[in-house]
C-alpha cells in the first residue's frame, strides 16, 4: 500500500524536513506527497528522489494550515494509505494527531528511526531515552524529526502530478493574520551551520553580534530557551526540545550554559563549538571544541579571523 | 454563553463578559529538575523514588485558566488528572493555584493521548465546558498530542502552542507560536487551546491557599464508569539510552578555533 507525506513548503519549493519525512516513508512504500498551495511547490515535490505521486490543490481552504479542515481533507484520502506522515513542524505537529483520532489510531510524534511497517523509534524524556515502539493500530499516523533523516535529494525524481480531492469545510475557525519573520539566513532545520545564543548575550541588540557571525558563514541563528524568554530573541529561534531540533554540520553555542533541554535540541548536531566563560559549563560536556572566554571579546575576534584568507 | 455546538448564532458583540466554565487536564511527570535514567532491564525509565509534579506545561494551562477568571472571563476551573492514585497530588496543585474543583480518572498503567483523549470526552459530555485549556506536550512521552485529539474527537476547534488567549467576538482569539513567528486565529466555542511556554508564568500557591485546596472537593471515577476503552495501541519493545556524545577538546584561543574548524573538521 502506498504511504502518504503531507509537505510544508515556503511557496515555491517543499521544504527541507519534508524531504527528510520523504526520506522516512520511503522505507514504507511508494511515496505519494501531497502539496496544498502554489503549483511550484508541487512541481518541486516531483522531483524529490522516490516520491512516486503529487496530489496538489491551490484551494484556499488550506491556504493558512488550519488544522480543521487539513485533518478533514486527510482523513477523506486516508483509506489509500497504510501510512500518513508529516514531518514534525509547527504545522505537521499540529494536524497530525487530529488526524490521528479522526481514524481512531494513536499518533506516533516525532519519530526518529523506521524499524519496519510496524516498529519506529522516538525520543522521549526530552531526548534523554529512546523508546521503541510497535504499534498494534491498522494504519499509522506519523510525524517526523526530520534531523534524524537524511532529506531525499530535492533532484533526480520525475513523479507525476493529480489533483488532490475536495474536502469539506468545517468552519470551526478562521485565520486572522501573522507575524512571519521573513529572513534572507537559512531556515534554522535545514541551515548547515547553525550559531545560538544564550542568556549571556544579555540583550536583544547584542544579537547582532551572533548575527554578523552568521551573515559572515552563512549561518541560521538559534537562541537558548533562557533567551527566548528573557526577549532577547523571537520565539521561532528557540532550539530545544520544546522548540526546534536541529542537527547541522555545525553547530555553535555562544554564552549557552547547556541545560539538558538545549542540549536534546542540538546534540546530534556533527561537530559542535561552545564559546563560554564558564569552564564548568555542561556544553563543554558535549562540545567538540570549548572555548573558554568572554564573548564580548571573542566573537569579534572570530568574526575577524573568519574575514582572513 | 451560547449552548454548545450552537456553531454559528455566537453573539457578536463586546459582550464577552458573559463568561466561561473551563476544564484544565493536568499530568503526573517525573519533575522536571530530575535526570531521568534508562532502567537497566531497557523497560522504560526509573521512576521508582524519583520527585513527581504536575507538567510544567499544564501549569501555565491552570495559570491561564486562572487568570480568565480573575478577569471575570470564567465562572468555573474544573481540573481533572487521569493516573494512578497519587494524581491528587497534581489535583491539588491545580486546587491550590485557583481551579474550584477536582476529578480524578483512576487508572494504573500506561494512558496514551488517544485513551486520554477519549476519557476528557467523557467528562467533557457530563460537565459541558465552554474551553479546555491543556499543555501542549507533556515532557515524559514527549507526544504533543492529547489536545489535538481531544479536539477532534470533540469535533471542536483547536488553538495549539497559544502564547495568547483572548476572549473576543463571542468566541476566543488565539495567538499561536508557529515556524518562523507567530499565527492569529479566531476560534468558536467550545474550543481546545494548548499552552506553550510564553503564555505566563505559573504562580507558586501561597500557603493559604495550600491549605483552602484540601477542602475542595475531588471526584473520582474509573475509566469503565465512563466507557471508555483506554488498551494501549503501542507496545514499547525497549527503552535505551542514546549514544552518548564525547567531550572534546578545549582550544587556547580564536585563531586555534578557526584553524582548527577549517583543517580538521572541515566545517567552515
Amino acid at each position: 500500500m502506498a504511504v502518504l507525506v503531507l509537505a510544508d513548503h515556503d511557496g515555491s519549493a517543499v521544504t527541507q524536513p519534508t524531504r527528510s519525512a520523504v526520506a522516512a516513508a520511503s522505507k514504507l512504500g511508494d511515496v505519494t506527497v501531497l502539496v496544498l498551495g502554489p503549483r511550484a511547490a508541487a512541481e518541486s515535490a516531483t522531483k524529490v528522489a522516490g516520491v512516486a505521486k503529487v496530489l496538489h490543490t491551490e484551494d484556499a481552504l488550506y491556504t493558512n494550515g488550519l488544522a480543521e479542515p487539513l485533518a478533514a481533507l486527510l482523513v477523506s484520502m486516508a483509506s489509500e494509505y497504510s501510512h500518513l506522515l508529516a514531518p514534525a513542524s509547527a504545522a505537521g505537529k499540529n494536524v497530525m494527531p487530529r488526524v490521528a483520532a479522526l481514524l481512531d489510531v494513536q499518533v506516533i510524534s516525532d519519530i526518529a528511526g523506521v524499524v519496519d511497517a510496524d516498529t519506529f523509534v522516538r525520543p522521549i524524556y526530552a531526548g534523554n531515552a529512546l523508546a521503541t515502539v510497535k504499534s498494534a493500530d491498522p494504519k499509522k499516523v506519523i510525524t517526523v524529526r526530520a534531523a534524524s533523516f537524511d532529506p531525499a535529494a530535492a533532484e533526480g525524481g520525475s513523479a507525476a502530478v493529480e489533483a488532490a480531492p475536495k474536502g469539506e469545510d468545517p468552519g470551526l475557525s478562521s485565520f486572522l493574520g501573522a507575524e512571519i519573520v521573513k529572513s534572507e539566513r537559512p531556515e534554522l532545520t535545514a541551515a548547515k551551520i547553525v550559531i545560538s545564543g544564550g542568556r549571556a548575550m544579555g540583550s536583544s541588540e547584542n544579537f547582532h553580534i551572533i548575527e554578523s557571525v552568521a551573515d559572515k558563514l552563512g549561518a541560521a541563528v538559534g537562541a537558548s530557551r533562557a533567551a527566548v524568554d528573557a526577549g532577547y530573541a523571537p520565539n521561532d529561534h528557540q532550539v530545544g526540545q520544546t522548540g526546534k531540533i536541529v542537527a547541522p554540520e555545525l553547530y555553535i553555542a555562544v554564552g549557552i550554559s547547556g541545560a539538558i533541554q538545549h542540549l536534546a535540541g542540538m546534540k546530534d548536531s556533527k561537530v559542535i563549538v561552545a564559546i563560554n566563560k564558564d569552564e564548568e559549563a555542561p556544553i563543554f560536556s558535549v562540545a567538540d571544541y570549548g572555548l573558554v572566554g568572554d564573548l564580548f571579546k571573542v566573537m569579534p575576534e572570530f568574526e575577524a579571523e573568519l574575514a582572513k584568507k | 454563553m451560547p449552548a454548545r455546538g450552537a456553531g454559528g448564532n455566537i453573539n457578536s458583540t463586546q459582550e464577552t463578559a458573559e463568561a466561561m466554565k473551563l476544564l484544565v487536564p493536568v499530568k503526573r511527570v517525573v519533575d522536571y529538575n530530575v535526570k531521568v535514567r534508562v532502567k537497566a532491564d531497557g523497560t522504560g525509565v526509573e521512576t521508582a523514588n524519583v520527585k513527581m509534579s504536575m507538567n510544567p506545561f499544564d501549569e501555565i494551562a491552570v495559570e491561564e485558566a486562572v487568570r480568565l477568571k480573575e478577569k471575570g472571563a470564567a465562572t468555573e476551573i474544573i481540573a481533572v488528572s487521569a493516573g494512578p492514585t497519587a494524581c491528587q497530588e497534581q489535583i491539588r496543585t491545580a486546587l491550590a493555584m485557583g481551579a474550584d474543583r477536582g476529578i480524578l480518572i483512576e487508572h494504573d498503567g500506561i494512558l496514551e493521548p488517544l485513551a486520554v483523549a477519549k476519557l476528557l470526552k467523557a467528562v467533557i459530555a457530563k460537565e459541558s465546558p465552554d474551553l479546555v485549556i491543556l499543555g501542549k506536550q507533556a515532557i515524559d512521552d514527549d507526544m504533543n498530542a492529547t489536545g489535538q485529539m481531544l479536539a477532534a474527537l470533540l469535533g471542536w476547534p483547536q488553538g495549539t502552542y497559544a502564547s495568547k488567549v483572548e476572549p473576543a467576538d463571542g468566541g476566543i482569539k488565539v495567538t499561536r507560536e508557529v515556524d518562523g513567528g507567530l499565527e492569529r486565529l479566531q476560534l468558536k466555542l467550545p474550543a481546545i487551546v494548548t499552552t506553550d511556554l510564553r503564555l505566563n508564568e505559573p504562580r507558586y500557591a501561597s500557603l493559604p491557599n495550600i491549605m483552602k485546596a484540601r477542602k475542595k472537593p475531588i471526584e473520582t471515577l474509573k475509566p469503565a464508569d465512563l466507557g471508555v476503552d483506554v488498551s494501549p495501541r503501542l507496545t514499547v519493545l525497549k527503552v535505551e539510552e542514546p549514544p552518548k556524545r564525547q567531550a572534546g577538546k578545549k582550544v587556547g584561543s580564536v585563531q586555534e578555533l578557526v584553524e582548527k574548524l577549517r583543517n580538521e573538521a572541515k566545517v567552515i
